[in-house]
């Protein structure tokens, strides 16, 4: 626990620009497809027709004589040169490999991948290759896929379960029995995902006369280097990944280890740089990047007063035909499994089915924008039976609101509130792990920071991780000018490449501000501690007696030592460093996760360290005929903690609700009964333009957290963790007068026109 | 094919085959790599530059049709090295961008739209970028950039270009009374620097 | 998502066009290629040549010619936006414009490229549908032209026949005093592929009796469709009366479903947005104009 700080913040919490943003204005971002190598080679994959076959043969003598082409590699080559990419569960019979190994398992899978001097010549090249299946039963919904005489997608496995885990928390079937009132209801979260604008890329080179593999990627993703290795065979000391690449984008789901994992086997077998750039359709198809499609069974027990008591979940995910981390989005949300209401017993049964479908990837926030739909229905719900939330809200601006929605009604206009209070777990341990997988045993998350100050007295930071806008560079120099009291506009922050590197579990679970800010913060208190040391070494007193302002210390008003002569002192003249300290000015601090210290014992752990915390207000109105939603008023409440730049915290928040918007009303990969996916490219999968996303006016807070180096929590989540639920909210509020209700995610126009008729109808008018 | 492309105020000179995109035509041949691909079927609008001035996608273009037309890429804009244009410098300012990939495009679109409207509501800016698709910022701050960059654009002392042949509407405007002096569409339909 | 290989040309006059697409029967026009590009990208589409027409001067222009305005196949979209003549004569065409695609789609896109597009969905084959447009073509034998409704067989299939090239669209100018118009679209986000298209226009006499009327839906079928109400004509058009009108012009009109949209979706809104257009369309005509109007150049 650190001390309070006596003095105002100076940088932390000012409104400073984000410096990495004057490279991206100016068209001088550095993206992994502005990687130019010599002698690079690209490729383009053939994607399978079929939701499940058997491949039967591989013919690629038309592909080879094609004008470029290098190499055509198939599934069997791959299987043969590498290791199986990781799940995280264990399941050791479900193997992934970059390409299809006997058997395709969803329409788009990726079956060969062809090198050629061009992009344009690799498709050329593609379009020769002939593949002849045997079509094999399939399955795409996740309710058949439980059934055990559905077509296993991993025949070895034995069946489509791959995780079928039930957690009770307290006393669950009392608080049930004695509970005067229960409802159930089902709620389904359709399959969508974060899709950024950059599709994943990667550039791969192999130097067989330096054994070392250098990766340039569009990456987000802890332990990548590692895996790399793992899967190539390699010591992990022969990967090298420049991560001084700007990602495009990322939210997630950019964890490119197959198309980095068949890339770099390519190079390997060339002996030439090869760069594999997804288009939008092998990234829409096969880019493994969808996020969870999930359905949640409700049961929830109340009472006169409208407080749930107990409540029963059952989630769960189609996670498409391979595991990888997805499994782990139904664990995640336990840490924030009731959101911010006093339930007192919790039952959650989290099952992961795979089916013939595209695999999933780690999607903002984890699972918990989905989980927090299924709970702010169940509230929602629960409210109806009871005036309990304008009891909650009796407030002037709320009942403005009301009045406002009501007099819409009274001219014919669909009209409705919604309203969602959520958790963002923010600090991202990985304990979610062992709690899913018993034999999983870790616990440290880590990361880090070096900070220099060379000789001339300037300061340089290393971080050990991409970033895909968050503003990291801007954070650290921040953090580090806020401690060491000078000008974080002079601090340089550099990027090294993975062997350089300390340890970085990279930007996922909202982490960055509390690990990589505390990291930050730690390495510049033990370099201010060294100063100070040098300063009362050098004026002949104890560090204790000694003032630290501006860089440089003092003791009373005559002795002082400005920051050029403590840095001339370090680096130049030993003779006056106190015993046994080391000549230079560089410190490394490697930081474990607060509150990240134990395994889960009974079904409980702690989760993540902070929780940051939003409130969600909505209005919306449509016409009933036309049916669709115009969001006339978005205000949300959001408190994480301190802000180290109020600029980036503002940015993530309004991105998470336009995210947010796009999966409730708008983004959906849909397939058809034969499997084949629909939603294959941006005509059909639509994301939200300017004209869909409202003005959001945000309300601040500030709680800070306790644990934390300024009380900073995470907000790459904010945002999207409670949009959908309350967007699904208003629309509820305005069709209740019609007796009906939307519980399946995205709701599109036509399903609320249909829906509004089909009432109409039923009421005979 | 062999042809010269005028890009940012400069001839040059590429052999591209006729399928290769504009888009692909300046990245590869021409290493502006400041425009970026998102989609490649015309959708995101990340792959957006201007010619002679207007907005349009990359992507969709061959670059044996682009010659004679003056091409402005994002590499283009900043008013010198180490510059910034009143609107980059706004983007910036107001933290308008994340991970930048769509900002070349956002940027070259904000700026045709401040050259021919220098007092654009918020619906216009809205329209405007309408057609560039951003997954990071939710678009407010984008759209307080354009905002702040028009303010500064008014109060400036410089004189921009004016354009005779405005779209005549506002949001659910008639066309009754368009502005005279229009230039007809057989005249100004064909690219600067005449050709074929 | 590279196209495949063609050859590329450029004529300089239409007949020049027509011959390179009589001698190649792969080769294909590209005019603003907005519609066409994306299709040779996912190779939907895999010409061997690609014509390109877009900057063949007779090709471009909006010029008045007798009761009707013509313009060149290749003319852009946004010049057409900006062009004075268009506003004051073709006021339905000039209020679909702004729902065509974005902006920097409409600064490359073309009138005729749209027409020849035929997307059942699509902003200007309904409006030359709902007016009665001509569709000019030409060939190596000669000129010929024929209406639009003709002209627009089926989802992106027209009477074109090989080594056609589409010349220019007629649209008929309607001179009496007042006329108002009306165009409104549904989609999931603006200026996306319609749902639902209505396109109105009436003329109506200084009591307010409708004199001519036209009425149009895109998006419900294969093409877009003029709708018969010409029983307005002579009635005065009240709500009550338009809401009739339309129920009865829609009740055969076919329609389908698809991921985005319900077919019981497309049909509803049909009638809504039939309703409202020509609604809209008489309290257009019924405006207030300035005592001096001049209405022709």
């Amino acid at each position: 626990m650190t001390a309070p700080k006596p003095l105002p913040p100076r940088f932390v919490s000012s409104n400073r620009r984000v410096r990495e943003d004057r490279r991206f204005v100016v068209g001088h971002g550095k993206f992994v497809a502005d990687v130019v190598r010599e002698g690079m080679l690209h490729v383009a994959l053939l994607p399978s027709q079929h939701p499940s076959a058997r491949i039967l043969e591989i013919d690629t003598s038309e592909a080879l004589k094609m004008p470029g082409v290098r190499h055509v590699l198939t599934g069997d080559e791959l299987s043969k040169a590498t290791d199986p990419l990781m799940n995280g569960l264990e399941t050791p019979n479900v193997r992934r490999y970059p390409l299809a190994v006997g058997q395709v398992r969803y329409a788009g899978e990726w079956v060969v991948a062809v090198a050629a001097d061009t992009r344009a010549q690799a498709e050329d090249a593609v379009e020769k290759v002939r593949v002849s299946y045997e079509p094999l039963p399939f399955v795409l919904d996740a309710e058949k896929a439980l059934d055990p005489s559905s077509p296993p997608v991993h025949p070895a496995h034995g069946s489509n379960v791959l995780l079928d885990k039930t957690f009770v928390w307290g006393d669950v079937e009392k608080h049930f029995a004695e509970s005067p009132r229960h409802l159930s209801f089902r709620v389904v979260w359709g399959r969508n995902s974060t899709v950024p604008i950059e599709t994943f890329g990667v550039v791969a080179e192999w130097d067989p006369w330096r054994d070392m593999l250098d990766v340039w990627g569009s990456i987000q993703m802890p332990k990548y280097p590692d895996q790399i290795a793992r899967a190539l065979r390699l010591p992990a000391n022969n990967v090298r990944v420049h991560q001084d690449i700007d990602v495009g984008g990322s939210y997630g789901v950019k964890r490119g280890i197959k198309q980095t994992v068949l890339a770099s086997h390519l190079s390997r077998v060339l002996s030439r740089p090869v760069r594999l750039i997804e288009d939008r359709l092998e990234n829409m198809r096969a880019g493994d990047a969808h996020g969870p499609e999930r359905i949640f069974d409700v049961d929830i027990a109340f009472d006169d007063e409208g407080i749930v008591k107990s409540m029963k979940m059952r989630a769960l995910d189609n996670v498409g035909a391979y595991a990888g981390r997805s499994p782990f989005q139904l664990g995640k949300p336990i840490g924030a499994i009731v959101g911010p209401y006093k339930i007192q017993s919790v039952q959650y049964r989290a099952q992961a089915v795979t089916s013939n479908k595209a695999a999933q990837e780690a999607v903002r926030g984890f699972g918990q924008a989905p989980t927090n739909y299924a709970i702010e229905t169940a509230i929602d719900k629960v409210a109806a039976y009871h005036t309990v939330v304008a009891k909650v809200l009796d407030h002037a601006g709320y009942k403005a609101l009301v009045e406002r929605r009501d007099s819409l009604r009274a001219s014919g206009t669909m009209a409705g509130i919604g309203v969602a209070a959520c958790l963002e777990p923010s600090g991202g341990n990985s304990s979610f792990e062992p709690l899913l997988n018993e034999k999983n045993k870790t616990t440290t998350w880590m990361e880090s920071c070096r900070i220099m100050i060379d000789a001339l007295g300037f300061v340089t930071v290393t971080i050990h991780a991409t970033s895909a806008g968050q503003g990291h560079e801007s954070l650290v120099a921040t953090v580090v000018g806020e401690v060491l009291e000078i000008d974080p506009d002079l601090i340089r922050v550099v990027r090294p490449d993975s062997l350089a590197s300390l340890p970085s579990n990279t930007p996922v679970g909202s982490r960055m501000a509390i690990m990589l800010g505390g990291a930050a913060y730690h390495a510049a208190q033990k370099l201010k501690t060294k100063l100070m040391h040098i300063g009362a070494h050098q004026l002949g007193c104890e560090p204790d007696d000694l003032a630290y302002a501006d860089g440089g210390v003092s003791e009373g008003d005559d002795k002082a030592l400005p920051w050029a002569d403590l840095v001339n002192i370090a680096h130049r003249n030993f003779h006056l460093l106190p015993e046994g300290m080391e000549p230079g000015l560089e410190v490394t601090h490697v930081m474990q996760v607060p509150t990240g210290d134990k395994l889960p014992k009974d079904g409980r752990v702690q989760m993540y360290p902070c929780h940051s915390f939003e409130f969600h207000l909505v209005l919306i109105a449509f016409d009933p005929v036309i049916g669709k939603p115009e969001i006339l008023r978005y205000v949300i409440g959001h408190d994480c903690g301190t802000v180290i730049n109020p600029h980036i915290v503002k940015g993530m928040t309004l991105g998470g609700i336009a995210h947010g918007l796009g999966a409730a009303l708008l983004e959906e990969f849909v397939y058809d009964a034969e499997g084949n996916i629909m939603t294959q490219s941006f005509m059909d999968y639509l994301l939200p333009s300017s004209h869909e996303v409202p003005e959001v006016e945000i309300v601040h807070h500030c709680t800070p957290s306790p644990y934390t180096v300024f009380g900073q929590k995470g907000s790459g989540e904010s945002g999207y963790l409670g949009a959908p639920a309350a967007i699904s909210g208003a629309l509820n509020d305005a069709v209740s007068p019609c007796g009906i209700s939307f519980s399946k995610l995205p709701i599109r126009i036509s399903a609320i026109s249909d829906a509004i008729a089909a009432s109409a109808l039923n009421k005979g008018k | 094919m062999k042809l010269s492309l005028e890009v940012n105020g400069s001839a040059r000179d590429i052999d591209v085959e006729p399928r290769k995109t504009l888009l692909d035509a300046l990245r590869d041949d021409l290493l502006l790599v400041g425009t970026h691909a998102g989609c490649e079927h015309g959708v995101c609008g990340a792959c957006t530059v201007l010619l002679d001035g207007e907005p349009v996608r990359s992507c969709l273009m061959f670059a044996v049709q682009a010659d004679g037309y003056a091409i402005t890429t994002i590499e283009g804009v900043a008013t010198a090295p180490g510059e910034l244009s009143v609107l980059q410098d706004a983007f910036c300012e107001t933290h308008g961008l994340q991970c930048g990939f769509c900002t070349p495009g956002m940027i070259l679109t904000s700026h045709a739209l401040l050259e021919r409207n220098d007092s654009p509501s918020r619906e216009d800016i809205v329209e405007a970028i309408s057609g560039n698709i951003c997954r990071c910022t939710g678009y407010g701050q984008i759209v307080e950039a354009v905002e702040l960059a028009a303010e500064r654009l008014r109060k400036a002392n410089m004189p921009r270009k004016r354009h005779a042949n405005e779209p005549n509407r506002g949001a659910g405007a008639t066309h009754d009374s368009p502005r005279s002096g229009f230039l007809e569409a057989s005249e100004s339909d064909t690219p600067h620097g005449g050709g074929s | 998502m590279k196209a495949a290989q063609f050859e590329y040309a450029r004529p300089e006059t239409v007949t020049e066009a027509c011959e390179i697409l009589v001698r190649d029967d792969n080769a294909r026009i590209i005019s603003g290629g907005q519609t066409l590009i994306p299709m040779l990208a996912m190779r939907l589409a895999r010409p061997s040549t690609l014509v390109d027409v877009y900057r063949i001067k007779s090709l471009k222009g909006v010029t008045e010619q007798g009761e009707a305005v013509v313009i060149g196949a290749a003319t852009r979209q946004v010049e057409v936006e900006r062009s004075t003549l268009a506003c004051q004569k073709l006021p339905l065409l000039a209020r679909a414009l702004p729902w065509v695609g974005h902006q920097p789609t409409r600064n490359r896109g073309t009138v005729g490229g749209s027409i020849a597009n035929a997307d059942p969905s699509a902003e200007i084959p309904l409006v030359a549908v709902t007016l009665g447009a001509e569709i000019e073509i030409a060939n190596v034998d000669g000129e010929t032209s024929m209406p639009a409704d003709e002209f627009f067989i089926g989802a992106m299939v027209t009477s074109v026949m090989p080594g056609d090239c589409l010349t220019a669209v007629r649209f008929p100018v309607w001179s009496e005093e007042r006329v108002g118009s009306a165009f409104h679209e549904v989609s999931a986000r603006k200026s996306d592929f319609a749902f639902v298209s209505a396109a109105a226009q009436v003329a109506v006499d200084e009591e307010g009796i409708c004199r001519k009327i036209a009425l149009g839906v895109g998006g419900l079928g294969d093409r877009p469709v003029s709708l018969d109400v010409s029983s307005a004509v002579g009635a005065k058009l009240d709500d009550a009366l338009i809401d009739d009108l339309v129920r009865e012009a829609c009740r055969y009109l076919e329609t389908y479903g698809d991921l985005h949209a319900s077919a019981e979706y497309r049909s509803r809104v049909a009638v809504a947005l039939s309703s409202r257009s020509l609604h809209d369309a008489v309290a257009d005509a019924g405006r207030p104009r300035p005592a001096n109007t001049e209405q022709a150049r």
